[in-house]
């Protein structure tokens, strides 16, 4: 886009939604260049701070007559590059969205805009007896609207689902910049589950300015435990015991010495003092089934050597286990000076092997790997140590990182479980996917994206042609054809 | 004369399956009755994804049009299909390609029963948590249809479980998305937009599922009540204790009166447990049995007859309640009314031998009804007579959108024409 083209759009979208609410200045812009995976920056043209969904479809109204791609941003926290901005677009910051429009225990719902944070809901819940459950490590910072774009996770997905089981509508703003309500309060709307193909699609698909979730009671017993193995394969061994009893934990969770070691350097967690392996089993539900299961697990633990069992007194406790690992991905900077966040996924039996194939690639190449993962359902993230001030060590640690990618694909897994696709892996899509897969899902994209505007790039590694595309203009600024701008 | 489609078809099954009779794969529909009012010319049943992909390159190289049929229990839900030259069966796309207990899943081809898959699964202490409210159903036809029975209260419908799909496209070209894991979010989730289809947007061959562990114990707590008013009380009540139930549901028989039933499932002192404190909750002359209801899991209606879906926001269950039983009174038909009110999704069937008119009158009440409290009124099913005098869909969001994505999976519109929302 040229500076002009620039300009033309800035006094377009300033009149649709407020002098204040543009970034054109360079510097300023320069706040936004990337988002959680700091790695990749790419400084936008403008950025557009809507305050109303109105406002949100009238900037992509304004994006799609000036034929400029645009970007959805929420709080900034995601780990795949999702929201880098596209240097000639738009970047629509939902940041003002933030309000809680109702919480209806009476529904089991709560209508919130896109920028509100995770945890806000949950705490604007909690007097009705209720609680949001979808539960990033990042839920006091996160947005609702790029829980939706990346159907996040958390560590109680094991038993609660994702994004996607808890998102029950949608309003969305269409990449055309039509505002439409896909589902609702109610269930099982009618038609195609364009809900369900929306959420995760990130940010591709459009924009959600308003998200209807189900609130999930809160559990009458919550019980946790810590216990500390000599290794990873003990502890696996015990996850294996606990799933195999048909014992559903609502979380189980696994940090190897490295992550222990991470752990305790930054936030003093006081884990067992020798563990190669703790687990964090948590259970909750009914008080007493809850007691006997977790008797069970205390019993899996021991029997499968764990050395050290600590059961959590009370809330207090409770959050210091959850503390070690919660910091767990910023704890490993105390250890390394740079590092990498990896998301993939195994079929939770292949645990044992695929962590001695991570540890075998870690000594041949000589790169440090700390896991911690979901052990419950087989979602691992080794965090790969390096150190960008020594050269070929960066090299190094991304061609580790894809490696444990590969491995998590051979064994039937996913190259991401929670993260997303992003920018980060858009490359390692084919390795999971043949081109016919990538080619069918993007006829989805088509549908609702036919000028390839809303987070090009992101996703998919090569972009589909979409056939006839609908008002692509030549020629003259569209916006000066059409009589609404002028060059300035 | 020759049939050049037919010869294409048969060329296309036999080159790709291992079968040595020629004409095994695809034969002439004549004698066989195979869609009620419809008349196709031919019938395919592929054993494999790849032989199924063949048959429907062969299919779309002559333009006819398809229907996929796999129990044949919902071929009369929704509009009947515009056109159908081309019935493809599922019935050899059977069996469990792939269970792992200690993952907790399985990958199964289209056509298995899900009541066969229950046998399949149950040794190993496992289950696939979808009801099957029409005996016979396959599993393809659960998706592309997106059954669910009172247990979708814990465990959701299909669309929850669903975690891999494989599909042929119209144009015969082979797609998976998801995969055998539960968390999985690399690209967009078509399991989701295939889930509910109807067959409109191409042929599901396997389906991964994520599977549950089966209850050690399980029982069934019920009460009767008069009127819907007390009805919606005892959910609500229900809904806000800690008895964490798996079902939650009501009947409503054209007698009069409403049974209220709470499916409790868990280890047997955990159950015994919260039985008691939900007999409590129900009050009056609460009963706890260990077998469910007779009408458990079942639609409220039968072959022939007319069913709708009603859906609602939680609080807007006992209006609609309400609203079914005003409308049983006010056009005088043996309405029946049954569903998950735990959930906000309610079945209310009438007889195929009521007017079409009177229908017409209940269908437009319930449908105002629904709106009222965020829900919709959907015709399910009904007999050919019924379906010209009411709309069976009513309002549909999205529908531009829909229409959309029907244009780029299936342009020429042959799969099912006219069989969903829109004329889709």
């Amino acid at each position: 886009m040229t500076t002009t083209d620039i300009s033309v759009l800035a006094a377009m979208l300033r009149a649709a939604i407020g002098d204040g609410q543009v970034i054109s200045d360079r510097q300023e812009l320069r706040t936004y260049e990337c988002d959680g995976l700091a790695q990749y920056k790419v400084i936008p043209a403008l950025v557009a701070l809507p305050r109303s969904a109105q406002e949100c479809a009238a900037v992509v109204r304004a994006c799609v007559e000036a034929a400029v791609p645009f970007v959805a941003r929420g709080s900034g926290t995601g780990l795949s590059g999702g929201a880098l901005p596209h240097a000639d677009g738009v970047l629509i910051v939902t940041s003002q969205l933030r309000a809680i429009r109702e919480i209806a225990p009476q529904d089991e719902r709560a209508v919130v805009e896109p920028g509100v944070i995770n945890l806000q809901v949950t705490r604007a819940a909690t007097p009705y007896g209720y609680y949001y459950a979808p539960d990033p490590s990042s839920q006091q910072i996160c947005s609702i609207g790029g829980n939706v774009a990346e159907n996040s996770g958390g560590a109680h997905c094991l038993k609660y689902g994702f994004t996607t089981n808890h998102v029950t509508g949608l309003q969305v703003v269409t990449p055309d910049g039509d505002l439409v309500r896909l589902g609702g309060r109610a269930p099982d709307a009618p038609g195609y589950d364009l809900l369900g193909a929306f959420v995760g699609s990130e940010g591709t698909l459009g924009i959600a300015t308003e998200v209807t979730v189900r609130l999930v009671r809160l559990p009458e017993s919550v019980r946790t435990l810590l216990a500390a193995f000599r290794g990873t394969d003990e502890a696996g061994a015990a996850t294996s015991a606990i799933i195999g009893a048909g014992v559903v934990p609502a979380a189980i969770e696994m940090m190897d010495a490295l992550a222990i070691e991470a752990a305790e350097a930054a936030v003093h967690c006081g884990y067992p003092q020798g563990a190669g392996a703790v687990l964090v089993v948590e259970l909750d539900g009914p008080a007493p089934e809850v007691a006997a299961q977790f008797t069970q697990v205390e019993g899996f633990c021991r029997s499968n050597g764990a050395f050290e069992i600590r059961v959590a007194a009370d809330e207090a406790e409770r959050a210091l286990f959850w503390k070690g690992r919660k910091s767990a991905f910023a704890a490993v900077g105390r250890i390394s000076p740079d590092y990498i966040v990896q998301d993939g996924v195994i079929p939770r039996t292949a645990l044992p092997e695929v962590l001695r194939r991570i540890a075998e690639i870690s000594r041949e190449r000589g790169v440090r790997v700390a896991n911690v993962f979901h052990a419950g359902d087989g979602n691992l993230h080794p965090l790969v140590l390096f150190d960008d001030s020594v050269e070929g060590q960066a090299e190094q640690a991304e061609e580790v990182s894809g490696a444990i990618i590969d491995l998590c694909v051979e064994y039937g897994g996913s190259i991401t479980g929670e993260h997303g696709v992003g920018m980060d892996k858009a490359k390692y899509m084919p390795r999971m996917y043949s081109d016919d897969d990538l080619d069918t899902m993007q006829l989805v994209r088509c549908a609702f994206d036919p000028r390839g505007l809303a987070n090009p790039g992101k996703v998919f590694p090569t972009p589909r042609l979409c056939g006839e595309v609908p008002g692509r203009h030549k020629g003259a600024h569209p916006l000066q054809e059409a009589g609404v701008a002028e060059v300035f | 004369m020759p049939d050049a489609a037919l010869a294409a078809l048969r060329g296309a099954s036999h080159e790709a399956s291992s079968r040595t009779n020629h004409t095994d794969g695809v034969w002439l529909a004549d004698d066989e009755p195979v869609l009620p009012g419809i008349r196709p010319r031919y019938v395919a049943a592929p054993g494999s994804t790849a032989e199924a992909a063949a048959v429907l390159r062969a299919a779309a190289a002559h333009d006819l049009a398809v229907v996929v049929c796999g129990g044949m229990t919902k071929q009369d839900w929704a509009a009947p299909p515009r056109r159908c030259d081309l019935v493809l069966s599922t019935r050899r796309l059977i069996g469990v390609v792939e269970h792992v207990a200690g993952d907790l899943i399985a990958v199964v081809r289209a056509g298995t029963l899900v009541t066969e898959l229950r046998q399949l699964l149950a040794p190993a202490g496992q289950q696939l948590a979808l009801d099957a409210p029409l005996p016979g159903a396959t599993v393809g036809g659960t998706v592309a249809v997106s059954t669910s029975g009172p247990r979708r209260m814990l465990y959701g419908t299909v669309r929850d479980l669903l975690i891999g799909v494989t599909v042929v496209r119209p144009d015969g070209v082979v797609a998976h998305a998801g995969g055998k894991v539960v968390k999985n979010v690399a690209g967009y989730d078509l399991g989701k937009l295939i889930t509910g289809s109807y067959g409109t947007l191409g042929l599901v061959t396997e389906c991964a599922f994520r599977l549950h562990p089966s209850p050690a114990a399980s029982a069934y707590v019920s009460r009767r009540v008069a009127d819907p008013a007390a009805a919606g009380r005892l959910v609500a009540d229900v809904l806000g204790a800690q008895v964490v139930p798996s079902a939650l549901e009501v009947d409503a028989p054209p007698e009069g009166g409403f049974e209220v039933v709470v499916l409790l499932e868990g280890t047997a002192e955990g159950v015994a447990g919260r039985a008691v404190r939900t007999i409590r909750l129900l009050g009056g002359d609460a009963a706890i049995s260990d077998a469910a209801p007779g009408w458990w899991s079942a639609y409220p209606w039968g072959s022939g007859d007319v069913g709708l879906k009603l859906t609602a926001a939680l609080s807007g269950v006992p209006a609609l309640l309400g609203a079914a039983l005003a409308a049983r009174e006010r056009h005088g038909v043996p309405l029946r009314l049954r569903g998950s009110a735990g959930t906000g999704v309610l079945y209310v069937g009438l007889p195929g031998t009521a007017a079409p008119q009177t229908v017409a009158g209940v269908v437009d009440a319930l449908r105002a009804a629904a709106r009222d409290v965020s829900g919709h009124a959907v015709v399910l099913t009904a007999p050919a007579a019924v379906r010209e005098h009411v709309d069976l869909w009513g309002p549909v969001e999205g529908l531009e959108l829909m229409r959309r994505i029907k244009q780029q999976f299936d342009p020429d519109a042959r799969f099912a024409p006219g069989r969903f929302v829109g004329g889709i």
